[in-house]
């Protein structure tokens, strides 16, 4: 049986191919010493990867893209966690439906979510434009902290939480020193896939930049409209590593079984 | 802990996303029934009447269920593929499959830009090779957005796929094979209908993702319009908020119809869950 299998080894292959191509092409075609992205590059340089610095804008998006998700990150992790330990400490009525709203922010289309923070947050309640960049990244990093906190709590045993209760710890200590402890590695893992999701968003910030104010993905949508040098291929290039370091750092928190759940 | 404390625990995030979530939305779906102070469904009426809007609309549920149904080809024997490995290697094949799904989509997207361009890869190597005179235009056209979205949505199939199939046993494929089914013959007999619910899944997460992508299409798509680009144009390039309203409720309501279609049609084929 075994040898019938490689013809579904070699088109996995090609499926592959078509994944993780592109991003190989794009990583090559950043060394490009020309002016135009072509592939194959004409020779190696490290020029573009020298132009995002010299591009002020992309400094200066990067760093707030990293604010707005770091201090999104820290709300919803104030709101999600409170939360996520309701849900999955107590059976109680309405639970499904609040577990269900909870998550709805996946649910409703992005771009939506982003015109009608524009249009309440910012024109009819005049939110500064900053705050209204932080709201709206806060709700959509909300539902992966409630679900992946939520998954590590459902696998920690709340026998041990009674246990220092009634040893006579508070609720609050028990909390602090009993549950968060053990359920320390989701929430860090939580922090890195909501970091993730909000720093790749463009749905939100779309609607939530302006004169003064964007983000990196805004940023280089802007440059590719006028712009087809390999500046943005450098770009992505960093992200990508990025991305790989956080990646990494997830799959030694909780695995990357997390993703195959729904 | 007592009980009481429960609804406290639970406020804050609450007020939270009802503030600056649900009010908005509901607020934006109410706005879109009224004109000059008086309810009217007449907006509605005249988008499903202007054949601009149909087309935008067409194209872009063309382009989610050709993405959707190529996932399911494309992604059904990878995800089979992975779910039939020793551990360590599905562990390596699954995080190539989980990277460009955290890789961001301007990225991805921008990828296409240069394979798919007029001077792109693609034209480039046809050229070469002699198959074709001029270079083809496939940046631009529904064909590239559809690559694009495929590109973005099929590792979410696959991942949702092989969370099902790793789940199966595999002595049932042995056990129906040694009574006799050929190969494909118990694959489709066997594990395809207890791999229903992830396909399903995978399905509502690649059709609803490509019905409300907006990156892909704005980078791939050109001047093709599709319901998500079309909303932002008429939010902030012309500046009509009632119409934008309308595009928004209407993308609502198609995303809410076909995630509750999809979620019955699963519980229904898996009573279990």
């Amino acid at each position: 049986m075994r040898n019938k299998q490689w013809g579904l080894g070699l088109f996995s292959l090609l499926v592959y191919l078509f994944l993780l191509g592109p991003l190989l092409i794009i990583s090559i075609t950043s060394f490009e010493p020309g002016t135009v992205l072509k592939f194959p590059p004409d020779g190696f340089s490290l020029h573009w990867y020298r132009h995002i610095f010299e591009v002020q804008m992309f400094p200066k998006t990067f760093t707030t893209s990293i604010i707005i998700s770091l201090i999104g990150n820290l709300l919803s992790l104030l709101l999600g966690i409170p939360a996520a330990y309701a849900l999955n400490r107590f059976s109680f009525k309405g639970k499904d439906a609040l577990n269900a709203a909870f998550l709805s922010p996946v649910l409703i289309p992005g771009i939506v979510l982003g015109f009608t923070m524009l249009k309440y947050l910012l024109v009819t309640y005049h939110l500064p434009l900053y705050a209204g960049l932080l709201v709206g990244h806060t709700v959509i990093m909300l539902p992966f902290i409630i679900r992946v906190v939520g998954s590590s709590l459902s696998s920690f045993d709340f026998a041990i939480e009674e246990a220092a209760l009634s040893l006579g710890a508070g609720p609050l200590k028990t909390f602090f020193k009993v549950v968060l402890p053990n359920i320390r590695s989701g929430i860090i893992a939580a922090v890195l896939i909501a970091f993730l999701e909000s720093f790749n968003n463009v749905d939100i910030s779309l609607f939530m930049t302006g004169p003064g104010v964007s983000t990196l993905p805004i940023q280089m949508l802007t440059y590719v409209e006028n712009y087809f040098d390999p500046t943005i291929a450098a770009i992505s290039v960093l992200l990508m590593v990025l991305t790989g370091i956080l990646m990494f750092g997830i799959e030694r928190l909780m695995g990357l079984s997390y993703f195959t759940k729904r | 802990m007592k009980k009481t404390y429960l609804y406290w625990l639970l406020l804050p995030g609450l007020l939270f996303l009802s503030v600056f979530m649900i009010i908005p939305i509901v607020l934006t779906i109410g706005s879109t029934f009224f004109q000059a102070e008086r309810f009217t469904i007449s907006g509605y009426v005249d988008y499903f009447k202007d054949p601009y809007f149909l087309k935008i609309l067409l194209t872009t549920l063309e382009v989610s269920v050709a993405a959707t149904l190529l996932s399911i080809l494309l992604g059904l024997p990878v995800a089979y593929y992975i779910s039939q490995k020793a551990p360590r290697r599905k562990g390596i094949l699954l995080a190539l499959a989980i990277f460009p799904l955290l890789t961001s989509p301007v990225v991805r997207s921008f990828s296409w830009m240069i394979i798919l361009g007029r001077k792109g890869l693609i034209n480039n190597l046809l050229v070469d090779i002699g198959l074709i005179d001029k270079p083809l235009t496939i940046l631009y056209t529904p064909v590239a957005m559809m690559i694009g979205m495929l590109h973005l949505f099929l590792p979410m199939m696959i991942i949702s796929l092989v969370g099902v199939l790793e789940n199966i046993d595999g002595d049932l494929m042995t056990a129906a094979q040694s009574l006799g089914a050929s190969r494909a013959k118990a694959f489709f007999k066997v594990v395809f209908p207890l791999a229903m619910p992830g396909l399903i899944i995978g399905g509502i997460l690649v059709f609803v993702g490509s019905l409300t992508a907006y990156t892909t299409p704005a980078l791939l798509g050109g001047k093709q319009r599709v319901i998500s680009t079309f909303l932002y144009q008429n939010a902030m390039t012309l500046n009509d908020w009632y119409s934008a309203s309308i595009i928004a409720t209407i993308m609502i309501v198609i995303t809410f119809v076909v995630v509750g279609l999809m979620n019955k049609w699963a519980n229904k084929l898996n009573p279990k869950g």
